[in-house]
């Protein structure tokens, strides 16, 4: 889960991070206030998960209430590629005199996590990194060591940090590795930490993301996630505990197993370049030993979709044999029924693997008009490829 | 034979008593695996009944492979507990220690790891978020299907359980030597590098199928090993094509980052390493067969 600027901020400062005082608001008003309590000029900034903000005009400096007021209400509703402003973060403003790069983040590569640090901070670190590659420090931490203060000394002797600011550093290091750990954290990146005026160093920025599976260890996470943001869709699928993501095709996909559905999407789209050019309208998995229930909890979330014009039931029996899959199709149709919502969208089933033959029988017993069974997944993602270009 | 694990390979099941681990465990012994015991701290000096087979309950890792000769350990503990149990099948040195619990945070899964490595690698941790490891007609230990197909010639390795299995059975003309399911999750024990090398050395697998999805750089570094190292034929898979950046499909590694971790990045690389890559599951079983034939 990504936060947003302010989200990080809060946490950084919850951690003993140096950062600048702030506020977020979400409508003009609320960002007078804050800019009140703040007092003098402040910088508005747009809340949003993506970067190049700036560039789209979605930050701006305010000399004092009644300004700060304008440029919110300026940035408030604004998009910025893609992105609605719901939210501005007001801070205090910085007299920056250097600016640098610090984060932390996950090294699949390894199976450990990396320190990247430099000295010319403020823009994106990738492009110092192809331009400038030797003021970019790679340390890789030992995740049962972590960063101690003669670790983070080692980071600031590698991205060559002035004497002047080092010790600061090596303290913002240590205490962002203990939040980093604490909040079991995937990245937590500042750019720029900047040294200002009277020579303090200050995180002026904070990306962080979180692990969603860390969430057992911080109720309080929940609270960060953006409700906003969220399909309408995947908040209900959501709320069924059901892996689901939104697509923009029309093709709807339930399966079982996260491998197998990314390619069911993959073999539909493939389908679709010969049909009208459909697309797969999601991505569900419902689980290797997926009940009645939970299939009627997909199919309802799937046929509730308005831009679904035929479903694409995916199903590789493994541990759940087909008879119980083919069973659970028939009874979710029944469920669905029995709940007044009118099934009128066809599905195409596709059941192989344990007991693909007693399946595949009371599919076929079920008689039901909506369903048709194909056997193969190219021939089923073709079929219903074929089905959702004929309701477009 | 096969890799890692063999008709031999005594193993135990971490979690034994839970829903899972016993559901399981009733299912590695009908594969004639041979699972000696279980472990459970609160349960320990108790049997459990699996259709009549009785098995002992140990308190600790360390106390069942005393006991039993173990040297296979099947994680079924709940996201919570599983850093406590690889640690403590780390601190036993059990030589494979398999992780089949989803939802691991990553902090624990590269503490794990970590451990491991400054303990000297004495275990092969394969997981988490895996289906385990299968060698037909010898011994299945995790949740792979034992009956999808006999012991053959192919060895198979994949992030993805569901498409391990769509893939082992398009084949099962030919069976397997051993099939492993790395698992999904952006930091795991045993990588595609590991099982290549394993399957490369192993005399009774003639060739591999290697199935790969979004996230990460593990199949480019896959196809750099087998350009420098891998003599037998290699076919690969990856899913992923349509997926969308910035979104976790199902598995936590599964995302595209910015422009890394695209299925068209590592389907070129492994084709610049001379392995053919399929367009579907089906396609990819097709040139499997062509070689195999």
């Amino acid at each position: 889960m990504d936060l947003f600027e302010y989200q990080g901020r809060d946490l950084f400062e919850r951690h003993g991070l140096p950062v600048l005082g702030g506020g977020v608001a979400e409508t003009p008003q609320e960002a007078r206030a804050i800019a009140e309590r703040l007092g003098g000029k402040v910088v508005v900034k747009a809340q949003v998960k993506v970067g190049g903000r700036g560039k789209a005009g979605g930050v701006k400096l305010a000399d004092g209430a009644d300004e700060a007021e304008a440029r919110a209400t300026d940035i408030l509703g604004m998009d910025i590629k893609g992105h609605t402003v719901h939210k501005v973060m007001l801070a205090e403003t910085a007299d920056i005199k250097e600016e640098y790069y610090f984060s932390y983040l996950l090294d699949r590569a390894n199976r450990t996590f990396l320190c990247i640090a430099s000295v010319a901070g403020g823009m994106e670190i990738e492009t110092v990194a192809e331009t400038d590659p030797d003021r970019v420090a790679k340390v890789a931490i030992d995740a049962s060591k972590g960063v101690d203060e003669a670790k983070a000394r080692e980071i600031v002797a590698a991205a060559k940090f002035p004497a002047d600011v080092a010790d600061q550093v090596v303290d913002i290091a240590v205490k962002l590795w203990q939040a980093f750990v604490a909040e079991d954290a995937l990245l937590v990146e500042v750019n720029p930490l900047a040294k200002v005026g009277d020579g303090r160093v200050l995180a002026l920025d904070a990306k962080v993301t979180l692990d969603e599976n860390g969430g057992f260890r911080h109720p309080d996470h929940e609270a960060l996630e953006d409700k906003s943001a969220v399909d309408p869709i995947e908040q209900a699928a959501k709320a069924k505990n059901l892996n689901y993501v939104k697509l923009d095709g029309e093709v709807g996909i339930i399966g079982n197993g996260a491998g197998l559905v990314m390619s069911t999407l993959d073999v539909v789209a493939y389908a679709g370049e010969r049909h009208g050019d459909v697309k797969p309208a999601n991505f569900l998995d419902i689980g290797g030993g997926a009940s009645a229930q939970v299939m009627a909890n997909g199919l309802e979330i799937v046929l509730g979709d308005p831009s679904v014009k035929s479903v694409f039931v995916n199903v590789f029996g493994g541990i759940t044999a087909c008879d119980a899959v083919a069973n659970g199709i028939i009874q979710a149709l029944a469920l669905l029924a029995e709940r007044g919502e009118t099934v009128t969208k066809p599905l195409v089933v596709r059941l192989d693997g344990n007991n693909a033959e007693a399946g595949r029988a009371i599919l076929d017993g079920a008689n039901n008009p909506l369903v048709e069974r194909v056997d193969t997944m190219d021939g089923a993602a073709e079929r219903a490829a074929e089905l959702a270009a004929a309701g477009k | 034979m096969a890799i890692w694990l063999t008709k031999d390979s005594k193993v135990i099941v971490q979690g034994i008593t839970g829903g899972e681990g016993s559901k399981h465990t009733k299912r590695m012994l009908a594969a004639g695996t041979q699972v000696v015991g279980g472990v459970n701290p609160r349960k320990a000096g108790t049997k459990v009944d699996f259709d009549g087979t009785e098995l002992p309950v140990f308190a600790t890792v360390a106390e069942a492979i005393k006991e039993t000769g173990a040297d296979v350990s099947v994680i079924f503990v709940p996201p919570a507990f599983t850093k406590a149990a690889v640690l403590e099948a780390i601190d036993a040195e059990i030589g494979l220690a398999i992780v089949i619990t989803e939802g691991v945070p990553v902090q624990d899964s590269a503490a794990f790891w970590a451990y491991n490595v400054a303990k000297g690698e004495k275990t092969r941790i394969i997981g988490p978020n895996c289906p385990g490891i299968a060698s037909p007609g010898a011994s299945n230990a995790g949740i792979i299907p034992a009956d999808i197909t006999p012991q053959g010639r192919i060895g198979l390795v994949s992030k993805s359980g569901t498409l391990t299995y769509q893939l082992m059975y398009e084949l099962r003309e030919f069976g397997f030597s051993t099939a492993v399911g790395i698992g999904g999750d952006p930091i795991i024990g045993t990588t595609h590098i590991d099982a290549l090398k394993a399957f490369q050395d192993d005399p009774d697998t003639d060739a591999i199928v290697m199935i790969g999805e979004i996230g990460g750089d593990a199949e480019e570094r896959a196809a750099e090993f087998i350009k420098a190292n891998v003599t037998k034929p290699v076919v690969g898979y990856i899913a992923g094509f349509t997926a969308p950046p910035g979104k976790t499909m199902g598995h936590a590694g599964a995302i595209i980052s910015g422009s890394a971790g695209t299925a068209d990045a590592k389907k070129i690389a492994l084709e610049a390493a001379g392995v053919k890559v399929g367009k579907t599951p089906s396609e990819t079983a097709q040139l499997m067969r062509e070689i195999m034939s």
